[in-house]
This record gives C-alpha cells, structure tokens and sequence, in this order.
C-alpha cells in the first residue's frame, strides 16, 4: 500500500458493483453470446444447437445480401460525395467570420438538434412525389419535375443521403471549426511575408493542419454510415425493388420482420462479419487520435 | 480576436473585403434556409388546416391558422402520454448512466485498485464493438434475463439498464476525475473521510462540469433513440414520442400528424436555444473522442 487511499478492500467493490452489473449483463455477455449464436441454431423454445458455420454459409449464400453490401457501400459513397466537402468548406469559411459567428454556427447545429425521427418523417412529406409536394413545388418554380423522389429505384437512395447529410452535416461543421481554432496562426504570417494568396494559405497551410481530423471524420462516417437504418427503414423500408436495402435493414429482418420468431443465428452472423470490417476501421482510428494527443 | 487566414493587411483591400462579406453574406442565407427553413415551415403546417398544406404548402396561410391541431394533437391522440413516455425513459436512462459512470470513475480513479487497469481495459474494448453486434443477443436477454425470472419486455428497465453500459460514459469521467487534485483526498481521508463520505462530499462537487457533459449525452442520445425502444416496448402505451410517430402517420390527419411533429420538436430545440454554447462545445469533443 504505496498510499493511504488505495482500493482493494470492499468498498471499492461496491463502488464497481454498478459498472460490473451493468457491463456484464448488458454488455459483456451479451457480446460473448452473440460469437456463439453466430455458430448456432437459437429459436425461442428449444435449446440452442450448435451447427458449424452453416450461418454464415446461409448468409453468403443470400442473393439480398450483395445486394445490401452493394446498397451499403453506395450510401456511404453517396455520404461522402455529399457530406464530406460541404462541412469542410462552409467550416473554413464560417472561421473567418468576425460578426454573429455564434449564430452562423447555431444555425448549423440546428438540424443535428431535431429529433432523427422526426427529421425523416417531415423530409418523406417533403419528397411527396406528387407536383404539390414540397421540393416538388420548388423545383417546378424553375421547371425540373416532378421528381418521384422515394419511389424510383435509381433516386431513392440519393434522396436518402440528401436527408442524412442534411441532418448529420452541422455536427461536422463544428468538429472542423473547433479544429480550425487550432491551426497554428505563425504560417500564415510566414506565408504572408513569402506574399502568398488566401487560396494558397488555405491550400497549403490550414487543410494540411487539418489532415488528422480530416482522417477521424472520414472514418467516424464510414463507421456510421455502415450502420445506417433509420432512414431506409422509415423512408422506405427497404424498397423500392431492394433498392435501398442496406446491412442493418438486412440484420433487423433476419431477426425481427418475422413475428414466429427470427433466423437469429444469420442475423448475428451477419452482425459479427460487419464488426470485424467496422472494428479494423475504428482501431485504424484509434492509433490516429492517440497519434495527436501525443503530440 | 486571434487572427485568422485573412492577414489585416489584407483586410485593407476593398476587394478582398468585399467579396469575403460577399461570401459570408450567401452563408448565413444559406443556412437561414437550410437549417431554419425546415423548421418553421413545420411550425407554419403545424397549425396550417390539411387542405392548405397539400394543395400548396409554400403558401402563408391561404385559408387561415388553425391552432386546434396542436390540442388535437396533444390529447386525442395521446401525444400527451407519449411525450411523458419520452421524459421518463430519458430520465431514467440519464440516471442509470450517472449512477454508473460516476461510481466507476471513483473506484478505477480515485480508489484505484490493482486489477482496476483490467476493468478499464474490458470497458474500453466494448467501444470498439458495434451496437449492432449487441442487438440481437441483447434482445434475448431482456426477453429471458439472468437474475431475474420475469421478462423485462413491456418495461422501462429494459431501455433504462442497458443505456448505463456505456464505455464512452466511463472513459469522459475517469479521464476527469483522473485530474482531480490528490492531494485534496488525501487530506479528506487525514480529516477522517471514509470512501462513501470522499465520493459524495469531495469528488461529486468538484465533478459537475463533466456531469453535465455526461447528462447532455445521456438525455441528447434517450430522446433520439428509436430501434431499441421500439424493439423492447411493443405495447404502443408504452412507447416513446420517436417510436409512435411512424405508427401515427399512418391514422391521423396530416396536419395533426404535423402539430404532433412540431410538438416533439420543441424540447430539444429550446434545451438547444438555452444551453446553445454548451452543445456546440461538447458537439466538437464528440468528435475528438467518440468511437
């Protein structure tokens, strides 16, 4: 005992008691039961048996999976194209405001504020396909559509990208300008005196101080984007023909669209293949964050 | 200020000027109409009659207000309840989290006992886990849990138990209390403090900063969450705001069906008006840190 406060005795259990209770109900047996489901047969009334890999052979073997792994990945291309650039952009812009810039940055946070719930229902009355609809109304003031915006395959998915970057994008507006305050300001007057233009600063000196947090955005985005359910379980539901089927909608349906009860063991399957890919992502991420705060 | 990309020498120029105000004049436009825009034309359709809504939902109230859609929303069809059930399991949830990051920040900080670098491995290996990994073997254990012989499906505590696991929770507080003035302890246990006394009298007091940032997570993710509550509370009286609106578009009239949107709208937009600098701060430490 190197100091008079050291825990060892009871009541540091107690202390821990809620942690381990909670954590291990809740989440550490839970984890371990879902690599065991994975390899067994698990329905609500007879005991689990184990059946090999046969789980993930009736996933592979699953023609709506490629389908959702094709649909997943163009989501978060889609998020990308569309939510990348914007926030970094109107971030840098928005850092060299010097009046109401509390309320440039209020203003975007706001659609991060609504509930995902209700965003995603008042955006459907907005895509109503038909000429009266919201975005419909609008677009025909300059003579485009009317656009059926949820019910052709081929733009359905994009319209649900449109609504999620729309909601997601001023949470990275304000990553990006709290990492702007950090750049350091001695290049700038460096490059200044080498005469350099606002562009070439920009270019040159604020985006590359930017690089690591640029890198934790692009993969927080894949990690999330890969997770994607709200908006084609609600938008859509997974159609139109599939169209917009995505990993978890396909996770959510093996288990619970059936009520006589789910193919639990592909869904957790399905979930345990997806973790690896995400967790590969996220300790990539890892090893960068703790990079910076080193340094 | 602290200077930023523009040098004040070239803020001289009137060109440069101008086209920056230029610029930042299209921004804030821009954002007027991408995040307000959407907002007040609820607010407007909220107490806008259907007819006047479908057949031109751009217009400013044709055909006059109709403010009886708010009440209609509110009591016939129970968004009353259902906002209660909100409050209830974002309180609930907040508590749990609370109870449960701040008990172990204090053991695995504070007390520090030997196998605690362990527990705080274990923890800190479940952000790396998915919540999707956990969705189905969880669900198995709220409908038979350990313990306990009665499913928690159709209770509360099956929303407000599993949000207290939360990893990035415990990493926030230990991190916090991590730096925390020892001495300060050492000199309550001198003065006869024993560890409850040290938990409630010395180290919650100095902790509420990141109490608060730990509530505003807690309540932010409980008021936004939508699959699991709708997973573990299949009985519609039971559900929250965010799991029965879907279900509600379905029997109710559009425009009380938008009054009822506007009205779960409104909590966390005004907790936002209030605490505006608050969330916009633990917004970017959301990025910094969360997995």
């Amino acid at each position: 005992m190197n100091s008079r406060i050291r825990g060892g005795g009871l009541s540091t259990l107690v202390f821990l008691l809620p942690l381990l209770l909670v954590f291990g109900i809740f989440s550490w047996i839970p984890i371990g039961r879902a690599v065991l489901m994975s390899f067994q047969e698990t329905n609500l009334v007879t005991p689990s048996t184990f059946v090999g890999l046969q789980n993930f052979r009736d996933v592979l073997a699953d023609p709506l999976l490629w389908t959702a792994i094709k649909n997943t990945l163009y989501f978060a291309f889609l998020a990308l194209l569309f939510g990348y650039p914007v926030p970094l952009l109107a971030a840098v812009v928005m850092s060299e405001v010097r009046r109401f810039k509390g309320l440039y940055s209020a203003l975007a946070y706001l659609p991060v504020v609504i509930p995902p719930v209700v965003a995603v229902l008042l955006w459907k009355f907005f895509y109503d396909a038909s000429p009266s609809g919201v975005f419909n109304t609008i677009l025909g003031a300059v003579g485009i559509g009317p656009i059926s915006w949820l019910q052709d395959s081929a733009i359905a998915m994009p319209s649900l990208v449109l609504e999620a970057t729309w909601a997601a994008a001023g949470g990275t507006v304000i990553i990006y300008l709290a990492a702007l305050t950090g750049v350091s300001t001695d290049l700038y007057e460096a490059a200044e005196i080498d005469r350099a233009s606002i562009w070439r600063k920009v270019w040159h000196i604020t985006l590359p101080q930017l690089r690591g947090i640029l890198l934790v955005t692009f993969i927080l985005q894949i990690v999330g984007t890969a997770q994607v359910f709200l908006e084609p379980f609600l938008f859509t539901g997974g159609g139109p023909a599939n169209s917009t089927t995505t990993l978890l909608l396909l996770i959510y349906d093996y288990a619970f669209a059936n009520s006589l009860g789910g193919e639990y063991g592909m869904a957790t399957a399905l979930s345990i293949m997806l973790a690896v890919v995400l967790g590969v992502l996220s300790a990539i991420y890892f090893r960068v964050t703790r990079g910076w705060s080193k340094s | 200020m602290s200077r930023g990309i523009i040098s004040p020498s070239e803020w001289l120029r009137p060109g440069v000027r101008r086209t920056t105000r230029g610029v930042h004049a299209v921004l804030l436009v821009l954002l007027f109409v991408i995040g307000l825009g959407p907002m007040l034309w609820l607010a407007k359709a909220a107490i806008t009659p259907t007819q006047d809504t479908l057949r031109s939902p751009l217009a400013l109230w044709p055909h006059g207000m109709d403010w009886a859609n708010l009440a209609t929303a509110w009591t016939r069809v129970e968004v009353d309840k259902y906002f209660l059930n909100t409050v209830a399991l974002a309180a609930g949830s907040w508590l749990v989290q609370l109870l449960v990051a701040t008990t172990a920040g204090f053991a695995l900080s504070v007390l520090r006992p030997r196998y605690g670098k362990v527990i705080t491995g274990v923890v800190l290996a479940t952000l790396f886990v998915p919540s999707v990994v956990l969705l189905v073997p969880l669900y198995l254990t709220i409908v038979d849990p350990p313990l306990l012989k009665v499913s928690l499906i159709n209770s509360f505590w099956a929303v407000w138990l599993p949000a207290g696991a939360n990893a990035f929770n415990i990493l926030l507080v230990q991190r916090f209390f991590d730096n925390l003035p020892r001495e300060v302890f050492e000199a309550a246990r001198v003065d006869g403090a024993g560890p409850f006394r040290l938990f409630w009298s010395v180290v919650l007091p100095m902790s509420r900063p990141i109490l608060g940032v730990v509530s505003v997570f807690a309540i932010i993710a409980a008021w936004k969450d939508f699959l699991w509550p709708m997973l573990v509370l299949p009985d519609p009286d039971l559900q929250p705001l965010s799991v029965r609106l879907p279900a509600l578009q379905r029997f109710v009239e559009l425009d009380v069906f938008l009054a009822a949107l506007a009205i779960s709208t409104v909590i966390p937009v005004v907790l936002f008006a209030v605490f505006q600098r608050f969330f916009l701060k633990t917004g970017a430490l959301q990025g910094a840190v969360k997995g």
